[in-house]
């Protein structure tokens, strides 16, 4: 219970001796008369209550008739927390604040609750930057990297445009577009539909799945070392494939070096 | 000194006068709105610079604020952004070649052969738009790896990273179905092999190349096939998927953080 400061606690303490004080000052009194008293004392706050009649008339009778029980029996509180008889007896000239509570208010102190126990109050502050001109600025300037960049190439290096389409003379080698060309290399290793279909859908099936494999919730590079080696080797191996059917397969799709055989590769 | 500044100052004033009345009309403040810089009154405030993002059909795709670390370069690269930009500047290069290209078998060649022979910045606009097509294959790979090595696709961004993969997926076929179209050798048989691939799905193989190719085999009606496939479907299909991806982006509380 650290969390409630020193000053309400002492408050409460205090607020609960007075009660206590009160109430054994009563209990004689009530022991006696139950009914006749528990009507005089709740009589001036019947009057200014938006309690129904009634019910006041009810809780009245209960409350009095619980006070006479405690003080008849036990203290009620300690007996409950499992204390011997000793205290029991110390405790029956105190039972708890059962009308209303100390000076006549109705209303006390239940807990203290710590700003941000519940509901975060105050954000934890972040270091922010106005997108304009911060990163509209940087995407700007890359955009126009990169615009550049293909406007430049275009002017020096132009697109293939091979013969016209024949369908009856076969190219030696024909080639895939360069990124389905590590599927080309596993055909000459697997049967097709292994190669053209079964690796690459589980391939895309998996990297869907990935964020539902991957559990740890750490993204420190340090603390997922199985999952970036695992990523890391699967691209280099794609990555070797996809080298390997580019530039080191030539006619008939046999293996050759590039710089003794000469380049067969078309973007 | 004073005299001669003098002409210079009364055409100033008058330049200055002419402005202050331009940006004054209503015809001008209803066209540029709160935080463009064209705007009477502007002025470099955290008010105007928050407008300009709000404000801005271009712009609003992005929060007003982002996080310090975001706008590193080292950071993302720019690899996504720079992946949007990529197919923009396709579609812009690819609306131009449509106007000079028919999908059938007995034109296609011919008009890709006229198109660089006789079309003014054709055969640059065509070798932009086919540079470009690889560059935004590449790039979507790296911004793959990015978001790999950077862990930004745990929670709660695990659902933009299957969106990211279809749109991985979208981007192959885009550019797959565009490399038929030059009805060329290379275009021919690398369609050949890529489609011949697929022919062995299982069960259904053959019903699958045949729905490519639009027949039995590649021809006339495979490269219509095509054709509708490259500049309509698929970009209609990745331009929603990209504006979740964007959205999802904004929802999932923005850039991913810092290592």
């Amino acid at each position: 219970m650290a969390e409630i400061p020193e000053h309400l606690r002492k408050r409460a303490e205090e607020a609960r001796k007075k009660a206590e004080a009160k109430k054994a000052a009563e209990a004689g009194e009530v022991a006696a008369a139950p009914a006749e008293s528990g009507a005089d004392a709740d009589a001036p706050a019947a009057g200014d209550s938006k309690i129904p009649a009634h019910l006041l008339e009810r809780s009245k009778a209960a409350k009095a008739a619980k006070a006479a029980k405690e003080s008849a029996g036990a203290g009620g509180e300690l007996v409950g927390a499992g204390v011997g008889s000793a205290a029991a007896a110390v405790a029956s000239a105190a039972p708890p604040p059962a009308a209303a509570g100390p000076a006549g208010h109705t209303q006390r102190l239940l807990t203290v609750v710590k700003a941000g126990s519940i509901q975060d109050v105050k954000a934890a502050p972040v270091d922010k930057v106005h997108v304009w001109p911060h990163l509209l600025a940087v995407e700007f300037v890359s955009a126009l990297a990169v615009l550049a960049f293909t406007l430049i190439f275009s002017i020096f290096v132009n697109a293939p445009l091979l013969a016209v389409a024949n369908i009856n003379q076969t190219p030696n080698p024909s080639k895939a577009p360069w990124y389905f060309l590590g599927l080309q290399e596993l055909l000459t290793m697997f049967h097709p539909m292994v190669a053209g279909v079964t690796i690459p859908g589980i391939g895309i099936f998996l990297l869907i799945l990935a964020p539902y494999i991957d559990r740890n919730p750490s993204n420190k590079p340090e603390d997922r070392k199985f999952a970036i080696a695992l990523f890391t080797v699967q691209m280099m191996f794609w990555a070797v494939l996809t080298i390997i059917s580019s530039f080191f397969r030539g006619p008939g799709y046999n293996f050759i070096l590039p710089w003794n055989d000469g380049l067969f590769f078309e973007l | 000194m004073a005299k001669t500044m003098e002409p210079g100052n009364k055409l100033g004033q008058k330049m200055s006068e002419l402005t202050e009345k331009v940006q004054g009309s209503q015809a001008w403040s209803s066209i540029f709105r709160p935080g463009s810089v064209f705007r009477k009154g502007y002025t470099d405030s955290p008010r105007n610079r928050s407008y300009v993002v709000m404000n801005s059909v271009l712009y609003h795709l992005h929060p007003v604020k982002v996080k310090r670390h975001a706008v590193k370069v080292s950071y993302t690269l720019c690899l996504g952004g720079l992946s949007f930009f990529l197919f923009i500047l396709l579609t812009v290069t690819g609306i131009f070649l449509m106007f000079f290209y028919r999908p059938t078998a007995a034109q296609a060649w011919d008009d890709m052969y006229a198109l660089q022979a006789s079309v003014t910045f054709g055969l640059l606009v065509r070798n932009m738009h086919r540079w470009a097509a690889h560059l935004m294959v590449l790039a979507v790979f790296l911004h793959m790896a990015r978001v790999f090595y950077h862990g930004a696709y745990k929670p709660p961004r695990e659902f933009n990273w299957v969106i990211g993969v279809i749109l991985l997926t979208l981007t192959l076929l885009l550019s797959f179905t565009g490399y038929l179209l030059p009805w060329d050798q290379l275009a021919l048989w690398a369609v050949t092999v890529g489609t011949n691939m697929m022919g062995f799905t299982p069960v259904f193989g053959n019903q699958v190349r045949f729905v490519l190719l639009g027949g039995s085999e590649i021809g006339t009606d495979t490269l219509l096939r095509w054709y509708v496939l490259h500049v309509l479907f698929v970009p209609f299909v990745t331009v929603i998927f990209l504006a979740i991806h964007f959205w999802r982006v904004r929802k999932d509380g923005g850039i991913s953080g810092p290592l």
